[in-house]
């Protein structure tokens, strides 16, 4: 099913991007990741997800949107290589593969919660990417200072976790997953824990960054409104087992703005979006 | 700070604020200070008033001259107590640091020997103290009073350090994996930071429990070869000289509540800037 929606997918790349990225037009055909078949079984005998088909096209912003307990996160995770999956193959084919198998894979991930460490500065948290990849503070401070900046927060680069609010923190998390320059930013229901005005504001942002850093985005996220204001693409899904029931593009230009909420066709895409939600809690 | 200049009238309810004003600093040392005094008043003013013996209960005054008199005496066993008391800690801090951050490597190396090292703490040190003098030999008592010491005071750094290496985050533990940190960035950067209040905690048991040791191991050794504070202690209860024993006890208090502070300090030194049992609060 998916097969006949990449089409779909494609041309709800946003204006911008297309226009911007046509030198490489060619090499967008390819998907950034390529999920087959894929089937994960937990230890405890829990099927978190059974033959789930997806491609994430290059430049794209798709949201999974479903149930709780229908392998969101789960499937999140195997794309970034946290734990393995019992079935399936998960490829990479626009990514090198080194000499063990292993794709390079340059993603960025930011958790439902900001997981910062509290004994670390705010650049000494958005450092810790290019530390472990064993690059030198002093070279990489132009780099931190301007992934802050982006979001917001180059006034608070020697402030401690606590000293910031829950937004505040959760835009540390989002620029210590760019500062690495990820091809694919991973994000798990980033804005769960947050109010609706932080949330509304970063959203805005979000879209923002992502067409700024020209990144791929997969989102997870519980809310219809959200994923349609955001995604050029939403996919679907159902639980027990976790699996794919559908997915819809959201062809709509960008950049989108607060005023996007009011149209009708936003609420179009919302009424789309509600029922096949509906027949995947029902399914 | 603001509040407090502008609500002068809620005095008491804004000392419990978070900016500590001066005054409630000095009321904080003050009173425990008066409380002394009282104290040592009522007691010396009980003696005298009661005519009681100083066989029996030496007046502060009493004790404070004979302080004074002892002086040489006293200081050269304290200097031969601490030394035995601060080595130990020293030992302890270095091989339960070591030892707990090793342990925590591997599963099965944690599993194969935790219960030695339990058994080693639930082991009363007076029991093994006549096995090791005579090990070491009454010629060097010393050794033996450090190396029981030690043993008193290693299990707390041991238990707390093993616990703390293992209470890193979990989210962040992903963070690190999903950047492919290497064993050694993990302890350096994730765990050993994570683990620093444990092993913080765990060295203020320890410096007081070294002193313990010290003094115990030296109650056992006895005999003239040990010329610590507890020495001092059993020689002039056998001399009946019940002043020159609470002058000795008097010194050996000072020496733990000295440590105490100042691995106290340490620990607020480092934990300052981050960790919830240093942090003021400012609701
Ligand atoms: N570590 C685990 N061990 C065993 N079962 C797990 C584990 N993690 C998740 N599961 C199970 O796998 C299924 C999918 O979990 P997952 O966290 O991916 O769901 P989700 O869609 O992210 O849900 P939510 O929206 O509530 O976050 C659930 O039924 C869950 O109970
Ligand atoms: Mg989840």
């Amino acid at each position: 099913m998916q097969m006949q929606s990449q089409g779909g997918a494609v041309l709800a790349i946003p204006q911008a991007l297309v226009t911007q990225d046509a030198p490489e037009a060619s090499a967008r055909t390819k998907p950034l990741v390529r999920m087959q078949h894929i089937s994960k079984v937990y230890s405890n005998g829990t099927v978190a997800l059974r033959n789930l088909n997806l491609d994430v096209e290059q430049n794209e912003f798709v949201s999974l949107l479903g149930p709780s307990g229908c392998g969101k996160s789960t499937a999140l995770r195997l794309v970034a290589g946290l734990g393995g999956f019992t079935r399936g193959a998960i490829d990479w084919p626009t990514s090198t593969y080194d000499a063990y198998g292993k794709p390079e894979r340059e993603v960025g991930f930011v958790f439902q919660e900001a997981t910062l460490m509290p004994w670390a500065t705010v650049f000494d948290n958005v450092y810790l990417p290019l530390r472990l990849k064993n690059m030198n503070r002093k070279a990489v401070t132009e780099r931190v200072k301007s992934v802050l900046e982006l979001v917001g927060l180059d006034k608070f680069a020697d402030s401690y976790p606590r000293e910031l609010s829950g937004g505040m923190k959760m835009r540390v998390s989002i620029a210590r997953a760019l500062v690495t320059q990820p091809k694919l930013l991973l994000m798990d229901e980033p804005f769960a824990a947050l109010d609706e005005i932080t949330r509304t504001k970063l959203s805005n942002d979000l879209l923002d960054i992502w067409r700024k850093a020209q990144c791929t985005v997969m989102f997870v996220t519980h809310s219809v409104f959200e994923s349609v204001y955001l995604s050029t693409r939403i996919v679907v899904m159902a639980a027990r087992p976790g699996r794919i029931v559908g997915e819809l593009p959201i062809d709509e230009p960008y950049p989108r703005d607060p005023s996007f909420r009011m149209t009708p066709r936003y609420s179009a895409h919302c009424r789309e979006v509600s029922s096949l939600l509906d027949k995947a809690m029902n399914s | 700070m603001s509040l407090e200049n502008t609500l002068p009238l809620e005095g008491e309810a804004a000392s419990d604020e978070a900016q500590t004003p001066p005054r409630r600093a000095l009321l904080d040392r003050l009173l425990p200070t008066i409380a002394g005094l009282v104290f040592l008043l009522g007691w010396e003013g009980l003696v005298r008033g009661y005519n009681i013996s100083k066989f029996i209960l030496p007046p502060p005054s009493l004790i404070f001259t004979t302080m004074i008199a002892q002086r040489d005496a006293l200081l050269r066993s304290l200097q031969f107590t601490a030394t035995i008391s601060l080595s130990a800690f020293c030992l302890a801090i270095v091989s339960g640091v070591t030892l707990g951050v090793l342990l925590t490597q591997s599963r099965t190396v944690e599993r194969t020997f935790w219960p030695y090292a339990v058994a080693m703490q639930v082991t009363p040190v007076v029991a093994i103290a006549p096995l090791i003098i005579i090990w070491v030999g009454l010629d060097r008592v010393w050794l033996a009073l450090l190396i029981l010491a030690w043993i008193v005071a290693f299990f707390p750094m041991l238990s707390n350090t093993a616990i703390g290496m293992k209470s890193a985050d979990h989210g962040l533990i992903n963070v690190f994996d999903l950047y492919g940190a290497s064993r050694w960035k993990k302890l350096r950067y994730l765990q050993l930071p994570s683990a620093m209040p444990f092993i913080l905690a765990g060295a203020r048991i320890s410096s007081g429990l070294s002193v313990i040791g010290a003094v115990v191991a030296e109650f056992v050794a006895g005999s003239g070869s040990a010329t610590g504070l507890a020495y001092m202690i059993i020689e002039s209860g056998t001399m009946l000289n019940i002043p020159r024993m609470f002058s000795a006890l008097t010194v050996l208090s000072l020496f733990g509540l000295t440590i105490w502070h100042i691995t106290s300090a340490v620990q607020r030194k480092l934990l300052s800037k981050w960790h919830e049992s240093e942090l003021k609060q400012e609701n």
